[in-house]
């Protein structure tokens, strides 16, 4: 974790965002009621109480993700995140939890590329000290604060979907989807998948957050009731 | 090969004159074609919205579309219709429109996504998450049952099978009572006496015996001092915390009928108090909450700052862990109990938009919280304080002055103020209305008003709800109330509480009020 006061660099950004992924994951999974909820623990973080899971196997899964995701992350490669919530039964998809991530450039690029230590990462940042210049007095001003706080928002507008989100009235299951460029590297263990988009949608926007280098939109589309009541 | 052309023309022309159909594709949709084939193609018909008339309007649904598959049975229709053609038909302006098809599309497709699909990939791990194990989806479904029930209640007549009265039992008159949304004027200690304070003294009525006592006064202290709010100890009735307007707090020992001590720490008037055994917590005016240890000599354990405006309410759970804090500045914030002067809340929730006063914990599940916003708001919210999740709100129409739950049934009731000065019987969790007594109540005479004061509740075998309007809940399950009287227009002399505290409403002869006399 980087220190409060200081700027944000890369690889911090890079933290921040899948420790947001992670949070706002674990968020919705606990909310939804998608795992048992005892099988959460009480986290402090963002200056909120998050629930994270306690179940081996689901933290195996989530880590793996992650790992992968960060390094993706780093090369910029990220493009969203997608929680696909569907039935166990009907396999319906039911709930979609969309993180939007673009890269915005901030200044420090060149520090990092050192620190990354990763030959993609360095032409990656070398092509974005071209445009530092530009942008460097607009971005990387803020403190690991104040993006907690906006992450605080976020997290608790997914606290309070429950009020307005219908009731998943059947077991559930997830699935996380990664959109990334074409040009990056995937690992065996990944498979293409299709979108699983939801069929007579709602759609609300949240909030988003942005570091120096990352702008993270959050969005949640759910299945309409099917009849129309009053 | 002439009437070809006139054909394509008049389908041309066909789409240019109709609104609904895209000018861009040159090619009829294909609803439009199915009813040509159906012979009901009239002008009117083909102005109907594809959606089978569910609405006056299309809206396109960006999540539902499969944008990829449109294009291309779009773009591959347009060329099979082109493919019937020979090549000397095609005019140069007809190709253009082929080519601007494809590219807006394509446009399209990346505008309204944000991203171009064909520049990212899918992915998902092939090891999937774990299954969740057993049935996980009841757990919220009381989250849910809340609306889904309360429609299906208003249907249902019969809410409570027990007598709720809606008038008065008795009236305390109560002369010179600030009406001051902020301050907590009255209390009702578990020794079922009634602490009142009216302006510069406080007043004991005892419910049972029903003796007056005068405990305090402190018209010593200037013309404008005046008591701003009065809170029991929670158990045995012995002690009396006394909030004061110069923002001193006094400790009364209402047997010796002696003040114990005096404590500092506010610069401003001390409009909340609340016990946690030992520790009485005050809110004042200056934004400050202040912990007491009332047994030690250096009383003040902890400062809590996080409000920005004065704080009007206070209240610890049941179990003494957590504080919740209601202040003008919108804001509920709870404490852990071990905050010290340096802690910030453990949440502070912000969704209400007016001033929180009304608190309430749930004596039924433990980190249930109930709040009420003022005029503002109106909305009673309902609170997990472990997760700081908002479980439910409910739009009551008027200023929520204070909230009490029923100990006995899942019920809370909630007195307003402004616009309607209602009282309202809730039932918890499906919040349908179990009664609402109404201003009629208290308009009929005409110097009655609800005054904007709390309620505290009596957790003995008499159960009473206290507010403006007394109501008394008892373990009979009837309800009876006792309305405490504002006479407005003419102050009487304050020793008048006395005759007056036992005028028995008139309109209310069929309850046995014999245990009060």
């Amino acid at each position: 974790m980087v220190a409060s006061d200081t700027v944000i660099t890369l690889k911090g950004s890079v933290e921040i965002v899948s420790e947001f992924f992670f949070a706002a994951i674990n968020s919705i999974l606990y909310q939804r009621g998608i795992y048992q909820p005892e099988t959460f623990k009480r986290e402090s973080k963002y200056g909120l109480t998050v629930l994270t899971t306690t179940d081996q196997g689901l933290l195996t899964y989530l880590s793996s993700v992650m790992s992968q995701m960060e390094s993706w992350l780093t090369d910029g490669d990220v493009q969203r995140l997608a929680l696909v919530v569907s039935g166990i039964d009907s396999g319906e998809t039911l709930e979609r939890w969309q993180f939007n991530v673009s890269v915005d450039n901030g200044t420090d690029g060149s520090v990092e590329i050192s620190r990354a230590g990763n030959d993609e990462n360095k032409s990656h940042n070398v092509i974005k000290d071209n445009i530092i210049d530009n942008k460097a007095t607009k971005m990387g001003k803020k403190t690991v604060k104040e993006v907690h706080d906006e992450i605080q928002a976020i997290i608790r507008q997914i606290t309070a979907s429950v009020t307005f989100l219908p009731l998943l009235n059947e077991p559930c299951s997830f699935d996380l989807l990664i959109y990334t460029n074409t040009s990056a590297v995937v690992p065996k263990k990944w498979a293409d998948s299709d979108p699983c988009y939801i069929m007579n949608s709602q759609e609300v926007k949240l909030r988003s957050f942005t570091t120096s280098f990352h702008k993270v939109d959050s969005m949640v589309t759910y299945k309409e009731k099917d009849e129309w009541e009053l | 090969m002439t009437s070809n052309v006139v054909d394509f023309e008049d389908i041309l022309n066909n789409g240019f004159s109709d609104a609904n159909t895209s000018v861009r594709s040159g090619v009829r949709a294909r609803w439009e074609r199915k009813n040509d084939a159906e012979g009901c193609s009239s002008s009117s018909d083909s102005r109907k919205p594809p959606l089978g008339g569910l609405s006056d309007r299309f809206i396109p649904n960006r999540a539902a579309m499969d944008m990829e598959k449109c294009s291309a049975s779009i773009v591959s229709s347009a060329e099979e219709s082109i493919g019937d053609r020979t090549d000397s038909e095609f005019s140069e302006a007809e190709e253009d429109t082929i080519n601007s098809v494809a590219s807006d599309l394509s446009e399209y497709k990346s505008s309204l996504l944000g991203i171009d699909d064909s520049k990212s990939r899918i992915l998902s791990f092939a090891e999937k998450a774990p299954a969740p194990k057993g049935d996980t989806v009841n757990n919220l479904q009381v989250l849910y049952s809340a609306s889904t029930s309360s429609r299906k209640n208003k249907s249902s007549t019969k809410l409570v099978s027990r007598h709720i009265p809606s008038a008065p039992t008795r009236i305390l008159d109560a002369p010179d009572l600030l009406d001051d949304y902020y301050l907590n004027l009255l209390s009702w200690s578990d020794t079922n006496v009634l602490a009142v304070a009216l302006s510069q003294t406080v007043y004991l009525w005892n419910a049972v015996t029903g003796q007056i006592d005068e405990l305090c006064n402190v018209e010593s202290e200037g013309p404008d001092a005046h008591i701003s709010s009065v809170s029991w100890i929670q158990e045995g009735g012995g002690h009396l915390a006394v909030g004061t307007s110069w923002g001193k707090t006094m400790l009364w020992d209402v047997r010796a009928q002696k003040q114990l001590r005096k404590m500092d720490g506010h610069t401003d008037r001390v409009g909340a108090l609340s016990w946690n055994r030992h520790i009485l917590s005050s809110g004042g005016r200056d934004n400050l909450i202040i912990n007491h240890d009332v047994r030690i000599a250096e009383h003040k354990t902890a400062t809590l700052s996080s409000h920005t405006q004065e704080v009007c309410g206070l209240a610890w759970s049941p179990d003494g862990l957590t504080l919740a804090s209601g202040a003008n500045d919108n804001k509920l914030c709870l404490w852990d109990a071990a905050a010290s002067s340096s802690s910030r809340p453990r949440f502070e929730l912000t969704d209400h938009q007016a001033a929180v006063k009304a608190l309430a914990w749930s004596p039924h599940e433990r980190n249930l919280l109930a709040t009420g916003g003022g005029t503002a708001d109106r909305c009673i919210k309902f609170w997990n304080t472990q997760s700081g999740a908002m479980l439910n709100s409910i739009d009551t129409g008027s200023q929520v002055c204070a909230l009490q739950w029923n100990p006995h049934e899942k019920e809370i009731l909630s007195s307003h103020g402004f616009a309607r000065n209602q009282l309202c019987l809730w039932k918890y969790p499906t919040m349908a209305k179990v009664k609402e007594l109404e201003g009629t109540l208290l308009v009929s005479c005409t110097w009655l008003r609800v005054p904007m004061v709390p309620l505290s509740f009596l957790p003995l075998r008499m159960k009473l709800f206290v507010s403006g309007m007394f109501l008394l809940h008892q373990a009979n399950l009837t309800l009876e109330n006792v309305v405490l009287r504002m006479s407005l227009e003419e102050p009487r002399a304050k020793s008048s509480l006395v005759p007056c505290t036992f005028a028995r409403c008139l309109w209310n002869s069929n309850i046995n009020n014999s245990s009060y006399a």
